[in-house]
Order: C-alpha cells, then structure tokens, then sequence
C-alpha cells in the first residue's frame, strides 16, 4: 500500500511534469500500433557511438519500422540507465557496455529473448564472449552489437625514424617497453613525440589495456565467479612493474598519470605516439595516410590474447514495441547487416562465420584482429561497474597505487576490491 | 466599525457554526492550489525518500522494507566519512574566501559612478554560467594536454612546466575553489550590494561630520547594518557547498585518488553506480537532517 502511495506521489509528479512540457503526442506506439510503421527508440554510449549510428542509418533506409537513436556520453551512460529505470523510461532497445550486462540482466532491465535467439538460424555463431555475459539462469538476454578489442597499435613512420624495424611490432610487453623506450631517446626531445601513452586516471582504460597482458601469460584477474580479486598477484604485478618503470623514465606521455578517459585516444592519431594499447575500433578512423601496424597484446614475456570489449544489444524490459524492436536488434546481426554495414568498415563482426569475408579480406590487420576475439577475455563480475569503472572505486586506487605511488599497498587495496565485488 | 460588529454579532445569533465552517471551507479553497504544488512537489518526495531509505530498493521490481540496514552500513562507507571531512573543509575555505571577496566587489561598484554598471555586470557574469558549463570551461583552459593557460604562463615566463592543475589533490582543491569564486563572486556580491544599498546615505552623513575616518565607517557602520544580509549571504553559501556536487563531477571527477570526492557525489555513486537507490536515499536523509539542524543553527545565531 505504501508503496503504492509512493508510485502514486512520483506519477503525479511525473504528470504535472509532462503537462507543463505540453505534453507530446502522448503514445509511443504501444502493441496497438502493430499494423503502421512503429519508431522505437535506442539508446548507446559515445565509445561505439560511430557503429551504432551506422547500422541505424542502414536500417531506417531499408525498413518501414524506425529507429530513433540517442548517444549518451560514455562516463554518464551507466548513471543514465539506472535513472531511466528506476523512472521506468528506459528506451524500447538499449546497448550496455558488455561487462555491465551481467549487473543489467540480474537487475532485470533486459527482456528475456532466449526463445526468439533460438529461431535465429546463425544462432551458435554470434559472438561467444558476448553471449555468455548475456545469459543469467540459462535464459539468454542481449545481442553482441559491436565488438571492440583492445591491441597493440604502432606507428610505423615512428619507428623507421628511431631506426626501428617498422615491419616488427613487439611480442612481449618487455620488447613493448624497449621499442617505446627507443622512440622515446631517439624522437622525444622536443616533447612533443612520446614512447607510449596509457589511460593513468581511467579505471576503465587499465583493464582493457593490462590485463591482455596477464591472461597472454597464461594467468587470471578474478576468480571465474568475478567474486575475488587476483589483481596483487604476478603476473599482474609484473605488469604493473613494467608501465611503472615507463612512466618513471617518462616514457608516457607526461599526462599520462591525469589522463582521465576521454581523451586517451587522442594522441596517437595524431603520430605523437610511438606504440600503444588502442581499442580496435579506432582503426577505422584513424588517417587515411598513417601506417600503423596491429599485433595482440603480449605478457610480460610473450603469448598473445585480448580484452574482448564492446556493447550488447537488448530488449529493455518496459518496451511496449518487443515486436518492432526485436525485428530491429535481429537485423544488425543478419548477413547484411555484418557484411555491408560493419566489415565494410574494417569492424570486428559480432558472427564469427562471417569473419572471412569480401571486406576483412583486404586488410590483414582486420584477419588478425577478427582472429583474437577465440583468444580474448570478457571477464564476468556481476559488481564490474561499480569496482572497475567508477573513479571512485577501489582498482582505478590499487592500479594508480601500483604505477605511480606506493606498490606495496597493494595486497591491501587488492582486499577492497574482492569486498567491493561481494557486495 | 459599528457595522462590523453589529453584522458579526447577528451572525454569531443566527448560525455560528455554519458560518464559521463556510469561511474555513473558503481558506482552505484558497490555499489549495498552493498546498497541492507544496504537496505534490516538497512533502511528496521528502516522503518518498524516506521511505526509500528503508526499503532494499531495486532499478526494477518490489522493494523490500529492510530497516534500518541502510543506515547502519552508513559506518562502514569509507568514502563518504572522507567525503563528509573533505565537504566540510571545503566549505569553510569556500565560505571565507566568497565572503571576502564577495564584499571586496561590492563595496568597489558601490557608490554610482560613470561606468560602474559595466563593472557590475562584469563581476556578475560569471553567476549566469551553468554550473556544469563552468565546469568544462575550467576544465578545458586549465588541461595540461590542450589548455591555454599553461603556455600562457610559459611564454610569459612565469612557469617552466605544465602546472597539474588537477593532478594533485591540493591543487584540484584550489583550482575548484578558485572556479567557485568565480562563478559565485558576483552572485553574492549582488546580495551584499542590495543591503549596502540599504543603508541610509544620512548615517554616513553623520559619521563623516563627526570625524569617522574609512575604517571607523567601515566597521562601526557598515559591517553592523549590513549584517543580516551577511546572514543571509553566509547561509547560501554554507548550504550550497555542503550540496556541492556539479564543481567536482565535472571538473575534477573526485580525483585525483578520491580526494575532491563530495557527500552529495557519494550519494549519486550509491545510486547510480552501485544501483543501491536505498542506501543513497538514506544517505540523502541523514544530509537533510544534518543540514536542517545546521541552519536551524545559523538562522538563530545570525538573526
């Protein structure tokens, strides 16, 4: 009843809210508009934003159903999803950063869709990392949407001028840390051109870029549950070891310590930077004239695996138009969508038969990368959000602890973050 | 006069209940409109939140009443005691500084002179920047990879290397403060203005042909008269940065290491983050409480 009392107090003022907007047309389609074209709405975060916006536009243009996307700043997404639900406005499809679906699916934000995934004939195609963070109880909720690896991008002009080969990228994080360091004696005077650059304020950005590191040396971040925290142990510490020692010898870029996310990215486009963990999807919008080499992200001493990233797509569990949006989130998965929409513009495809096609054919870097996604990790933790991602939580310390300040508080550190992954 | 009370004692023969009820009817009509919006938009919510802060309460789906567990794990979340510290602190340098500033910049456009409006406008400017614009503006001059003010200060020679800003925690502190002033500078000096302004121009009169030098007016004249206007100017500012929260989410991201992290960006961490919307209303009513009882406090004392 009280809770009641409290839906009743929110809706009147949800009321007199939209009547002092003037309210809209006031329907958004519903069940009852099955029969004329139905417009549902998406949402998705800025870091896939080029992607998603693709794969709409293809879609509006092909089909009577329409689909009106809304790109959220990557930092606010998470913040804004949990708003819209607790309001119960979340939009009719909606992509989530992969590791978040765990959290989004046990919150129960998601439509159960396991029975229509099923009678899709590609079914045991589509990306496996994704489909395995999209199932709760063996009911299955998300669609991969975009797939976004992370590897080891190196500018090859850089490396001619500093008399490297720049035909041979590294193939260990320690060769990683030599070739940086050679750029950086042989180019890094003026301060303009740099070894390397990391993400050092960005809890996101060090587990997308080091931790490729320690599953290539064969070891693990996090119990299989993604309940307890292996982050103080090697190879890890090996790692962290070895960015320290770059940042010491201001290898980095001197920002590198600030650098809070937006903007990590940036510099290497811009062939300031000698060789760096990259997300792959940025190779499809770097300069048309750049040379860049692609090659996995190594361990301390060799082996080779990646951060299998990116965003999901699913069914948010308010829609009114399941129908409409599911004809939507199946076609990005469809041959079409794939092959003419996201090979074509050198993007990792969320159906592993359809890696060797006409596109990825031409440009061996997009062979390699396709290739990782069997090699690569999705962890799965339940509180991943909350532990990894938020600046306030407790790895962006332990990892800044690690790299820039006292390593040897991380054992203790390491304990919050298995606290905060329990919680 | 005599109608009145002739007209009010036939009523009270005649039908004094119903009147009396009929004119009660009337108020409450009229106050109506006011208590719904008062209703609907303050006590609605307040309840709500309360309410909220009791229950295990989910993005989806039921809540479970689970009282009072919400509050009791309000000890063992470090991060918001060091963000209660760190609030406070912030709000006592914050409150000096503006306050002194504040009246520094209304007691110069004071007087009306050729050109004061322009000086006026100028200082208030700032207070008509949104919080979050603010933000990114500062963000933007003072970043180290891509912000003028570094350079600037390089070629004129007044520093060797990028200055970090917001890299150190102290430093994060005073470049916030330092966008706070300002952005609120003038907003409060138009508050001080408007009670200078208030003061009658014949008390001055008088302390000048007694022999008062600046100082003497100053602190025997000004400085009492125009103290509950400082009242009013305290309590804003005191409250507003006790709710500080657009400054550090914007600006400096409760870095670096959590060390700008304010009460309210816990709350909206707890909420938004951590999807734990019980603990963060409860978190919320214990700030109101405090805040309550705080300027319950300062409206006595000022008065």
């Amino acid at each position: 009843m009280r809770r009641r009392l409290a839906g009743i107090s929110l809706l009147s003022v949800l009321a007199l809210t939209a009547a002092a907007c003037g309210g809209g047309d006031g329907n958004d389609g519903g069940t009852q508009a099955a029969d004329g074209p139905v417009t549902i709405t998406m949402w998705t975060r800025a870091a896939t934003q080029t992607q998603s916006e693709r794969l709409v536009a293809e879609y509006n243009k092909t089909h009577k159903n329409q689909v009106k996307l809304t790109v959220i700043p990557t930092d606010n997404y998470q913040p804004r999803i949990a708003a819209a639900a607790g309001a119960k406005q979340l939009p009719d499809v909606f992509a989530a950063d992969v590791i978040f679906v765990p959290n989004y699916t046990s919150q129960g934000l998601f439509m159960d869709i396991t029975d229509r995934i099923a009678a899709l004939p590609y079914k045991d195609k589509l990306a496996p990392s994704h489909m395995k963070l999209g199932t709760l109880d063996n009911r299955q909720y998300t669609l991969p949407h975009t797939l976004d690896l992370s590897v080891w991008f190196w500018n090859k002009d850089l490396y001619e001028k500093a008399g490297l080969d720049p035909e041979q990228g590294p193939e260990s994080l320690k060769e990683f840390a030599e070739q940086a360091t050679t750029v950086q004696e042989k180019l890094g005077k003026d301060g303009k051109i740099h070894g390397t650059f990391f993400g050092g304020n960005c809890g996101g950005c060090y587990v997308f870029t080091f931790w490729p590191s320690v599953w290539a040396a064969g070891a693990q971040v996090m119990n299989a549950e993604g309940t307890v925290s292996l982050n103080d142990q090697p190879p890890m510490t090996a790692v962290f070891d070895i960015w320290r020692k770059l940042y010491e010898n201001k290898v980095t870029g001197p920002t590198a310590k600030e650098e809070q996310g937006p903007t990590w990215t940036g510099f290497f486009p811009k062939g300031e930077i000698g060789v760096m963990p990259m997300p792959s999807t940025t190779l499809g919008l770097m300069p048309e004239d750049m040379r860049i080499g692609v090659t996995p992200i190594a361990g301390p001493d060799g082996g080779e695996s990646t951060f299998v990233g990116g965003d999901s797509l699913g069914i948010s569990a308010t829609s009114q138009n399941a129908d409409a949006a599911w004809e939507f989130i199946s076609w990005t998965v469809s041959d079409q969508a794939q092959v003419e929409v996201m090979a074509k513009n050198k993007d990792v495809l969320a159906r592993t038969d359809l890696a060797g096609n006409k596109y990825s054919a031409e440009d061996p870097r997009v062979v390699l990368i396709n290739s990782l996604v069997a090699k690569g990790q999705t962890p799965f933790a339940l509180r991943f959000g909350q532990t990894y991602n938020d600046p306030q939580g407790p790895w962006l310390r332990l990892a800044r602890e690690a790299v820039f300040g006292d390593a040897s508080k991380v054992p203790q550190l390491n304990t919050e973050i298995t606290k905060s992954l329990q919680q | 006069m005599t109608l009145t009370v002739t007209r009010s004692r036939r009523a009270a023969h005649s039908a004094p209940s119903a009147r009396w009820r009929s004119r009660k009817v009337q108020g409450w009509l009229y106050a109506a409109p006011t208590a719904v919006i008062v209703g609907v938009l303050f006590i609605a919510p307040l309840v709500l939140v309360v309410w909220m802060s009791l229950n295990r309460w989910p993005l989806l789906g039921p809540a479970t009443f689970n009282a009072p567990a919400n509050y009791v794990k309000i000890a063992d979340n470090p991060l918001f005691v060091d963000a209660v510290l760190f609030t406070l602190k912030y709000t006592a340098i914050t409150t000096v500084l503006l306050s002194g500033v504040a009246l520094g910049l209304a007691l110069l456009v004071q007087e009306r002179r050729p050109g004061i409006a322009f000086f006026r406008t100028a200082f208030f400017l700032p207070g008509a920047v949104g919080f979050a614009a603010a933000g990114l503006l500062f963000y933007g001059m003072l970043n180290n990879d891509f912000g003028p003010i570094d350079p600037m200060l390089q070629s004129l020679g007044i520093t060797s290397e990028p200055i970090k800003w917001i890299g150190t925690p102290n430093m994060a502190l005073f470049s916030t403060i330092t966008l706070v002033l300002w952005r609120f500078a003038g907003f409060n000096m138009l508050i001080l203005l408007t009670g200078l302004q208030a003061i009658p121009t014949e008390v001055y009169e008088a302390a000048r042909s007694d022999g008062a030098n600046r100082w003497q007016i100053f602190t025997r004249i000004t400085l009492p008269l125009l103290r509950p206007t400082l009242a009013l100017m305290l309590i804003l500012s005191v409250t507003g940065s006790l709710l500080a929260f657009d400054q550090f989410f914007v600006f400096t991201n409760g870095g670096p290491d959590n060390s700008t992290v304010s009460m309210v960006m816990v709350v909206y961490r707890d909420a938004f983050f951590r999807f734990d919307l019980g603990g963060a209303a409860a978190l919320s009513v214990v700030l109101l409480v405090a805040l309550v009882g705080l300027n319950t406090l300062m409206m006595r004392r000022l008065r």
